[in-house]
């Protein structure tokens, strides 16, 4: 580990280093993504605390469980399709 | 050589301000430093500056305006007294945590409540512990000045640390003197182009500000602070002696004032110390040996000079214009602190004085340094710490 002479001082780190962190172990619950119920309105990302929702080419993909805290905004926030949701929160180990 | 004008306290800082034309500065009116700002304000409508004036909702916000300001990579400078300053509290931590050379002045008055207006120590020695430099001035000449020198100290390399400079509530802040302003080139010069170390701004170097830092690093950061701290002290007196060839004004880290042979000393902060000198005057006109230090840099304290400086003082009586309730005052704990760790043992008196703005006569000078001499002669100390200037 590093001694205080050798850190940048302030603590100004890289940019995004926070990415490298598994801060998706504090997760109790677990959001799972049921696509058949998706309209890909994109709500989970919007309102996701996080960044946990990926997107590509303007589709939401699987859940970056790596950073995901469980936090359950994204399936309350979730429309879903005909009264069914997308986004269903289950108990972590179960 | 620059013009030579009677202004109030105020009018010299935001004169000063005006010649050192920050990038940013955020602030929200608080008397007695209102005019500081009302100015400065009136420099940036007509023109007079570059700087971004934002005018926030509260002194938190003002500081955090700052800060933002100085990551993104700007020359920063605020004004505030008071309950400003205490509101800006947990933001002065995260300032200097992040070792962001922001500039302000510190118009100093009483902690409320009762709510009083008038200057005292309070606020500034309240803040004592945020990692900030402080300079404190004895007049407004010496505000200008040493509001001039903060910037230079505060983004010198080897310190990169925010810095307050203080004058006295209304004593000095709403006080006509006459005073001597450098002239504006001679400023821009002596201050030269900020270089900030990683500017937000600079998105091609993309950095993060103020990420979490857990028992494993914590430490090292707040050694780096105090390292800095330690190397302020000597860019304090490099600053000054370069100041000292533009303005023909020499400062240290303190005055010492009749001091080389006294038996008796005053330790006393900003305007009050012009009315103890007087007094000191007038006790050495009748052979009383009495001298006078008055701190200028107050954090770094500069212990082992101000020890040195005292060593042949065998009675000190330290004014304090703030409480530490239940302890000794913040001023009289760095003498003692001074001259234990120089192995010196004089008897130490603590006076309370000037609270809340009470008038401080040469009066209560004198009865300072009569007690200051009854000890001398008996060998008794009545009170360690006592008030001066309170009715029973
Ligand atoms: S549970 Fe919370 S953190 Fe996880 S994806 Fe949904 S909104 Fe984001
Ligand atoms: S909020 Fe629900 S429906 Fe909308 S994109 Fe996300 S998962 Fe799909």
């Amino acid at each position: 580990m590093k001694g205080w002479r050798e850190l940048e001082i302030g603590a100004v780190t890289e940019a995004g280093s926070a990415d490298e962190y598994n801060t998706g172990s504090w997760r109790a619950f677990r959001p799972r993504w049921i696509e058949e119920n998706c309209i890909q309105c994109l709500f989970c990302w919007i309102y996701c605390p996080d960044s946990a929702i990926t997107v590509k080419d303007g589709k939401r993909g699987e859940f970056d469980y790596k950073h995901c805290k469980g936090c359950g905004i994204c399936a309350v926030e979730c429309p879903g399709k005909k009264g069914k949701k997308a986004i269903v929160m289950e108990e972590e180990g179960k | 050589m620059g013009k030579v004008l009677a202004v109030t306290g105020n009018q010299a800082i935001a004169e000063a301000m005006r010649q050192i034309n920050p990038d940013v500065c955020a602030a929200y009116p608080i008397t007695p430093s209102t005019e500081v700002m009302q100015r400065f304000a009136s420099f940036v409508a007509n023109g007079k500056v570059d700087t971004e004036l934002v005018t926030v909702e509260s002194e938190h916000s003002a500081m955090s305006a700052c800060i933002g300001a100085s990551a993104a990579g700007g020359r920063v400078m605020t004004a505030t007294s008071s309950q400003g300053l205490a509101l800006m509290w947990e933001m002065l931590h995260i300032a200097s945590g992040m070792r962001l050379p922001v500039v302000m002045t510190l118009v100093n008055r009483a902690l409320s409540a009762p709510i009083n207006i008038h200057g005292d120590h309070s606020d500034g020695m309240g803040a004592r512990d945020c990692g900030w430099i402080q300079l404190w001035s004895e007049n407004a000449q010496e505000a200008y000045d040493n509001l001039i020198q903060a910037i230079r100290i505060a983004e010198h390399d080897d310190v990169r640390l925010p810095a307050m400079v203080c004058l006295d509530g209304f004593i000095i802040s709403h006080s006509i003197e006459s005073m001597t302003f450098l002239p504006d080139e001679v400023v821009r010069d002596f201050i030269g182009e900020f270089r900030p170390k990683h500017p937000l701004l600079d998105v091609n170097n993309p950095v993060t500000y103020g990420p979490l830092v857990l028992p494993d690093y914590f430490m090292e950061f707040k050694r780096q602070q105090h390292e800095a701290m330690l190397k302020a002290k000597d860019v304090v007196l490099q600053v000054a002696e370069e100041f000292e060839k533009v303005s023909g004004r020499s400062y240290g880290l303190f005055e010492a004032y009749r001091l080389d042979d006294a038996e008796l000393a005053i330790v006393v902060l900003n305007s009050a110390a012009g009315t103890c000198k007087d007094v000191v005057d007038e006790y050495r006109d009748r052979g009383v040996k009495v001298g006078l230090l008055k701190p200028r840099l107050f954090r770094p304290f500069p212990y082992k000079e101000v020890a040195e400086a005292l060593s042949g003082a065998k009675v000190i009586g330290v004014l304090d214009r703030a409480e530490s309730f239940g302890g000794f005052g913040p001023m009289y704990m760095e003498i003692a602190s001074a001259m234990m760790s120089n192995g010196t043992n004089p008897v130490m008196i603590d006076k309370i004085y000037g609270l809340g703005g009470r008038d401080f006569m040469p009066e209560h000078a004198a009865q300072l340094i009569d007690e200051l001499k009854e000890i001398l002669d008996t060998g008794k100390v009545k009170l360690y710490k006592d008030y001066l200037g309170v009715r029973e």
